[in-house]
Parts: structure tokens; sequence; C-alpha cells
């Protein structure tokens, strides 16, 4: 397995332990991590995989497109997270709640 | 695993003590073993198939680093990252912007900030950001600088100059009175605005296209774009941590 | 011809860019003058609303067009892209979009903060819905999903009750979970096929890596269904819809469900081509209109058995998005009128819905609350806001001339082409239901006044923006010849811009 599959997987599987915690911890703030984990999976993902062996005729150095992209969804992940806590941090301030209330989940 | 529930200092309303009992008797977690694991084996599942599907990609891989080798003459930076960023897909560049200052717009919408007047920092943090806040604006700056041809720009030095602002807002300095509503709201927009008013002038040359930079003016243009980037998103990010409007 | 004018040769790249840039600056500057946001955002969005509107005559006259955005070809740069599709789209948005500012004008009159942030936001999320219907890079649409999915959830937040925020905060996690899923699907094309633009991405798709490719299809149309709250993924969404200030409601489901759906029809006609090449495409589809059909009655039902007049209109659009993937299985069983039937019924869903909700708000203003058993005696004092729901219950039902009647008919078309009887079903008795919830409020609001209550006055920009976009609705039925043209999607005949030959090169050299 060479090193960039190897973060490829690695990406997956953060992304699915997100994808659990997401489900199972009804504490919104564990909610938002959980979206963090899953979000940095995804990144790993792309941005490990621009590692793979380029094709004949392309410089050695990873391909640029991917690290931009990946910086752009860093930006949007953090204005989600500010956005998110901001939410709660007023819900709770208003309810004394900490979770949805309700489990209808999603 | 189970995690000790208490909050230190949830000061319960009398008004809400019909919510805080329902959530106090309902567990902190809200699935019961048997769901768990179950959810744990389909996740497992799920992971065999994006496992399969990185495993699948071809070896040589298909992307654009030969065509933006190709045409990183005409960006008007030499480092391949910020030439991505601000030039060939300086359109999502400038979404993300927006999207920072849509987030600051949610979050002042919300409420009030707490402030930072009410922090209490100890002896250190009441000495460090006097040392450390000017080297971070200096290294900041240098970032900015060294972003056209090295790792580094707009982003990185914009999230140094945050990091300034929450350090200060950490130890309880609170913003100067001409620093308040007004003119942040002006420095939060513009970086938006710069790059809106540049992109639309590109379109509106002859024979141009919106965001579209000629290759002789495109370094300066970039600058410019990218210093009024990194003030923005330094204060939204500063302003985003103190979690409301001023 | 005048309307040559607005055509790709003369001032159509101008009006995409003044599609997207101008509520975009107009955004900011009602954020900096926030004094003076409603009188900025109204007139901007009433010209925001012109560009648009003048765009979709640009494409009828002259076909679809194109933009380079930094003058980069197309594996390099990203690309905006006017077909009928999206120019029916940002139109409906455009009409939807003028008629809520119109609203919003009134509605937050008396509410300085409120105002404030609403104009803003809304203008971004004006802009977001016009660079989604816009762009033909998938990397750039997961942005411009976010950036939707941020400014709805802002909007959702606006009321402060503890049920809005409730509402927002899940909405929140949704919106990020489906888009987190999305750019998993386009990270793994990107390192499938070594581009994000959709003409390039359609032309590797045949020799793309098996699993990568069906793994990142699934991904992202999983992701765009969350989104679209189809069931079973509908749970977050009434709270949501059905907590917002009413000009919010209306915005979130008349358009932003719409962007998502839109992108999944994008996808599926676009990069896939249609689906129909190997099997496990006609096996997604079939899944789709199983899916559809289940929310088309569960949503009914529920919509029908509640008390508060707002969740049952967001129950109801559960519903009507049902109606939108039902046309899957038939669109790819070979009827491709199926897909003219999803489009016109997306368009009358957007006016009608808006219409409905609007309504709701006034409703709920002249009388504060929105039980619907205790609506009584409102159509003596509000008789247009009556007469515009009870319009848009037409479309809604799918009563003839309306838009929903097109739409549904031409979906029990193809269902009774095909054979597919069960369908056929579905659609006739998603109908019946409609009518049932739709009389249901109508039938209270005509019961007599049992005692006096405080009554506040509804402005008449409330109660006319509503049943504009109710006639809007029933006007929609009766210029299917006008607009066809913008609608047949997936045909041959459908208005496309001409595929740039550098993108054409690209695609053969990238094969």
């Amino acid at each position: 397995m060479t090193q960039p599959v190897f973060w490829g997987l690695v990406g997956m599987a953060l992304v699915v332990m997100g994808l659990y915690a997401l489900i199972v911890h009804a504490h919104l703030l564990r909610k938002v991590l959980a979206l963090n984990i899953m979000s940095s999976g995804v990144f790993l993902v792309f941005i490990g995989l621009a590692r793979r062996a380029p094709g004949e005729g392309t410089p050695p150095a990873a391909d640029p497109v991917p690290q931009a992209m990946v910086l752009t969804g860093i930006v949007v992940a953090v204005a989600a997270t500010g956005l998110a806590l901001a939410l709660i941090v007023r819900l709770r301030a208003l309810t004394g709640r900490t979770t949805l209330g309700d489990e209808g989940g999603h | 695993m189970t995690e000790p529930q208490h909050r230190p200092g949830s000061g319960r309303q009398p008004a809400s003590d019909g919510a805080a009992a329902s959530g106090t008797s309902r567990a902190p977690e809200a699935l019961p073993p048997l769901a768990r694991v179950l959810l744990a084996l389909a996740l497992l599942g799920l992971f065999g198939g994006l496992a399969a599907a990185v495993l699948s990609l071809a070896q040589p891989a298909p992307g654009l680093a030969a065509a933006v080798a190709e045409r990183l003459d005409e960006s008007g930076v030499s480092h391949p990252v910020t030439a991505v960023l601000l030039n060939f897909r300086g359109y999502d560049t400038l979404l993300e912007l927006v999207v920072l200052v849509l987030a600051l717009m949610g979050t002042w919408s919300v409420g009030r900030a707490r402030g930072c007047a009410g922090n209490a920092p100890g002896p250190l943090l009441r000495q460090l950001p006097g040392l450390l806040a000017p080297l971070m604006v200096l290294v900041a700056g240098y970032l900015l600088w060294v972003g056209a041809h090295a790792p580094g720009g707009a982003f990185q030095a914009g999230s140094l100059l945050g990091g300034v602002g929450i350090l200060l807002c950490l130890s309880g300095r609170t913003l100067p009175p001409w620093a308040q509503r007004p003119s942040l709201r002006v420095l939060a927009v513009l970086g938006v605005a710069v790059f809106t008013l540049l992109g639309t002038v590109a379109a509106l040359l002859p024979g141009g296209a919106p965001l579209d930079w000629p290759p002789a003016q495109a370094k300066t243009l970039i600058l410019t774009i990218e210093l009024a980037a990194m003030l923005s998103i330094g204060v939204i990010l500063a302003a985003l941590f103190t979690g409301g409007r001023p | 011809m005048p309307l040559q004018l607005l055509g790709p040769g003369g001032l159509g790249p101008d009006l995409l860019l003044a599609a997207v840039f101008l509520p975009l600056a107009a955004a900011l500057v009602c954020f900096l003058l926030p004094r003076l946001a409603a009188t900025l955002g109204l007139i901007s969005a009433l010209l925001t609303a012109a560009a648009t509107l003048a765009l979709m005559l640009g494409v009828l006259a002259g076909g679809g067009m194109e933009v380079q955005l930094g003058g980069w070809q197309a594996p390099l740069g990203i690309r905006w892209r006017s077909d009928g599709l999206s120019a029916a789209l940002m139109a409906m948005t455009a009409v939807v979009g003028a008629m809520v500012s119109l609203y919003a004008a009134a509605y937050f009159r008396h509410t300085a903060y409120e105002r404030t942030y609403f104009w803003p936001i809304w203008l971004v999320l004006w802009a977001a819905l016009n660079a989604l219907f816009l762009s033909a890079d998938l990397f750039n649409l997961y942005v411009t999903l976010e950036l939707l999915g941020f400014a709805a959830v802002s909007l959702t937040a606006l009321g402060g009750g503890a049920a809005a925020l409730t509402g927002a905060i899940r909405y929140l996690l949704v919106s990020v979970l489906g888009s987190l899923a999305y750019l998993l699907g386009v990270a793994l094309v990107y390192h499938g096929c070594g581009t994000v633009d959709i003409a390039l991405v359609a032309a590797c798709v045949p020799d793309a890596p098996r699993p990568a490719l069906k793994v990142a299809v699934a991904a992202m149309i999983a992701g765009l269904l969350l989104k679209t709250a189809l069931f079973p993924f509908h749970v977050w969404l009434p709270p949501a819809h059905g907590s917002a200030p009413a000009p919010v409601s209306a915005v979130l489901s008349a358009l932003v469900v719409k962007a998502s759906f839109y992108l999944v029809l994008r996808l599926w006609l676009d990069v896939l081509g249609g689906g129909d090449g190997d099997g496990s495409g006609r096996w997604l589809a079939e899944l789709l209109g199983v899916l559809g059909a289940a929310a088309v009655i569960w949503g009914s039902v529920l919509a029908l058995r509640q008390a508060r007049l707002k969740l049952l209109i967001a129950y109801s659009t559960v519903a009507q998005i049902g109606y939108l993937f039902m046309a899957f299985p038939l669109a790819v069983a070979g009827g491709a009128a199926a897909w003219t039937g999803a489009l016109y019924l997306a368009l009358a869903h957007g006016l009608a819905k808006a219409a409905m909700f609007l309504s709701a708000g006034s409703l709920l203003r002249f009388g504060g609350h929105d039980r619907i058993a205790e609506l009584d005696s409102a159509v003596h004092r509000l008789p247009l806001t009556l007469t515009a729901f009870a319009l848009a219950g037409v479309s809604i039902m799918g009563l003839p001339p309306s838009g929903g009647f097109i739409g549904k008919w031409l979906l029990l078309e193809a269902a009774f082409q095909q054979g597919r009887f069960v369908l056929a079903a579905v659609i006739l008795l998603g109908g019946v239901l409609a009518a049932a919830y739709v009389f249901k409020v109508v039938g209270h609001a005509f019961t007599p006044a049992e005692r006096e209550r405080r009554l506040r006055s509804v402005p008449p920009g409330m109660e006319w923006s509503a049943l504009l976009l109710a006639l809007a609705a029933i006007v929609l039925g009766l210029t299917l010849p006008l607009i066809s043209p913008l609608l047949q999607v997936g045909t041959d005949a459908a208005v496309a811009p001409p595929v740039s030959a550098a993108v054409a090169l690209t695609a053969g050299g990238a094969v």
C-alpha cells in the first residue's frame, strides 16, 4: 500500500467515525465536534490522494488544485463551526438545553 | 464510556424546569446499546465501500498539476497553490470569503457578544499579548508577502491576525472606541468588496471576463485582494470568537 | 429582434454577472448601512429580479450561454453555464424573490433589529441560488451549496425563540452533513477524473475507475437528498420551515430545497447522461421513485394531521418534493416528458408554496396565532389573503389550469403509457390528500367567528404579494407554449449552450 492510499483510507475511517459520533451523541457540542472530525477526514482523503504518482510529463510536486480546494473547505468548516457554536450558546442561554430536545435526530 | 455529566455553573432558570428535567432524565447518549452495535456494524460496511473506492483509484493519478505549471507565468505569482486560489479558481475563494462574512452576519443576528471585558486573565495571559501580538502581526505580514512564491498567503496571515484578536480578548482587552461598530463592519466586508469590485471591473474591460486579471497587473491585483482578504479574515475570526455582535 | 440583444452575443454575459454579483454587492451595502437596509434591499431585489428575467428572455431568444470566470478554460478555471433548465429555475427564483422582498418590506416594518439582518442575509441567499444555478463546476457547486445552507440557517434563526433556534441548529447539522457527503464525492471524482468541470467529468465517466465513481455518485446524491429533505430524510424540514418568520419559510420551502433537487437533476442528466447507461442507474432511479412515492403519501397524511397552519404547509412541501423524484423512474424508462413534468411541478410548487407561506404569515400577523381550528372569520377580514391561499391550493392539488396541473398531467401520462399504475395511483392519491388539507384550512376560515378577539391589521403589501404569487402559479399553466423551450430538459430540443470548443477539445483529449 502506498502512502497516499494509506492517508486516503485513514481519511475514510475518520469520516465513518465522525458519522458514528454524530448519530450517537446527543450533546450539541459533540455533534459539532463530530462534524469537524468528518470534515477533517474528507480533507485528508482529498489531499492525501493528491500525492499519488502523477502521469508522465508532470512535475513531481503534489497537485496544487486539491490543496487550494481543501483550504477553501477548511475556511467553510470554520465558518460552520462558528455559526453553530453561536447558535448553541444562544439556545443554552434561552432554555438551558444543550441538546436538540426531542429525538427526531436526522 | 460514560462521561460525568455535571456542567459547572449551569445555573438553570426556574422557567425552564420542564426542559431541564427532561434533559436529566434522558441518558446523555441517546441510543440504546443494541442500536449502537447495529449502527457500528452498518458504518463498518460503509467504511468497506469507501475503502474500496480509494483502493480502486488509478495509480498514475490524473490531475491538473501539469496544467497549472504550464500557465503559472500568466498568473502573476510563482506559488502554484496561490495561483489556483487567487487566479485560476479565484471565484471559489471569493465565495469562500462570502461564507465567512455570512457566518459573521448569522452570528451577529443571533445575539450580543459576551464581550471581552469580563475575562479575568492570569498573570501569564496578562503579560503575553503585549509581547506576542506585535510579533504575530509582523509574521502575518510576512506570510502574506511570501505567499506569492512559497507556502503562505491571505488565509494563513488572516488566521494569525484572528489569533491576535482572540489573545487580546482573552486577556480582557476591549476594542478601542474607533474600532467599534462601523469600522468593524467595513473591515469585515473589505475582502469581498475589493474582490467583487476588481472582478466586475475586469469583466467590463473590452474582451475581459469576470475576475480575469491581465497578466501584467495580476501580481498587484492579487496582492491587493490578499491584503484586504487578510484583514477581513482576521477581523471575522476574532469577531466569531466573541460569539455575537459587539 | 431586440430580444437577441439579451442573448449570448449581446448583454447576456453581463446579465449572468449581474445575477450573482448584484445581490452580493447589495448585501454588503445593506450590512454596512443597517438603517437603509430595507430601502436598498428592496430596490436591489427588484433590480436582481429584472436582470434575471432579462437573462431568461435572452436564453429563450438566443440559446444558452457560457462565461469562463477568470478567463481560464474549463479544466483549469470555473465555468458559468446558462441553459434552459437553469434559466427556468432562476426566473422562478426571481419572481418569488421579488414578491418575498415586497412582503418582507411590510412584514419587518416594525421590527428594526430583524430587518437589519434579514436583508443582507436574504440577498446573499439569492446570490448563492443564482451562483448555484449557473455553476458548471462540481467543487464550486459545493461552495455555493454551503453558502446557501448557512444563509438559510441564519434566516431560520432570525425568529430568535427556542423553537427557531432548535430548528436552525438541526438544519445546520443536516446541511453540513449533506455538504460533506457531496464533497467526499467531489474528492473521489477529482482523483478519478482529474477535473471537476461537469462537461469534462461527463466525458470521463465511461472510463472512470468503477467502485470509486459509483461511491462518489452515491455520496453526492445521498448528501443532496438529505438537503432536499426527501423521505426519509425529511425530519428536519418541518420544524425549520414551520418556526421561521413567514418570508423566510417561503424562501426555504419554495427555493432552497429546489436548489439541491436541481443539482441532483443536473448530475443525473449532465454527468451520468440520463442514468440509462447501465443497470445500476435504473436501479437508483427506481429507488428514488419509491422514496418519492412514500414522501407523497407520508407527507400528505402528516400535513392533514397538523393543527398549526405553518406546519401543515411545511409537511405539504415534504409531499410535493416526492413528486419531483417520482419522475426519475418514469424518465429513465423512456419518457423524457417526465422531466418536463417534474420541472413544471418544481416551478409551480415554488410559486404556490411561497404564496401559501406568505398568506399564512398574514393570517398569523392578523390573529396572533396560526391554529387552524381558530381561523374563523378570516375570510371576511382578509379576503385577498384567503384568495391567495386557495389559488395556491389549486396549484398544489393539481387542478386545471394551474402549473401544478400541467406537471402532474405530464407525469400521469408517462405513468399510464408505461403501465406504471401504482405510481399513477400515488400521483392521484396525493392530489386527493392535498385537496383534503387545503379544504381543511379554507373551511375553517369560512366559519363565522364565535367571539371577538384582538386582531391586528395586515399591510396591503403583504396581502398583494401573496396573491400575485398565487396568480403566477395559476398563470404558469397557461404559458406552456411560451416557456416550453426552456423545459425540454433531457431531450434534443433542450436549450443548451454550445459546449465551447475548448471544453470539447480537452474532453476529447482527456479520455
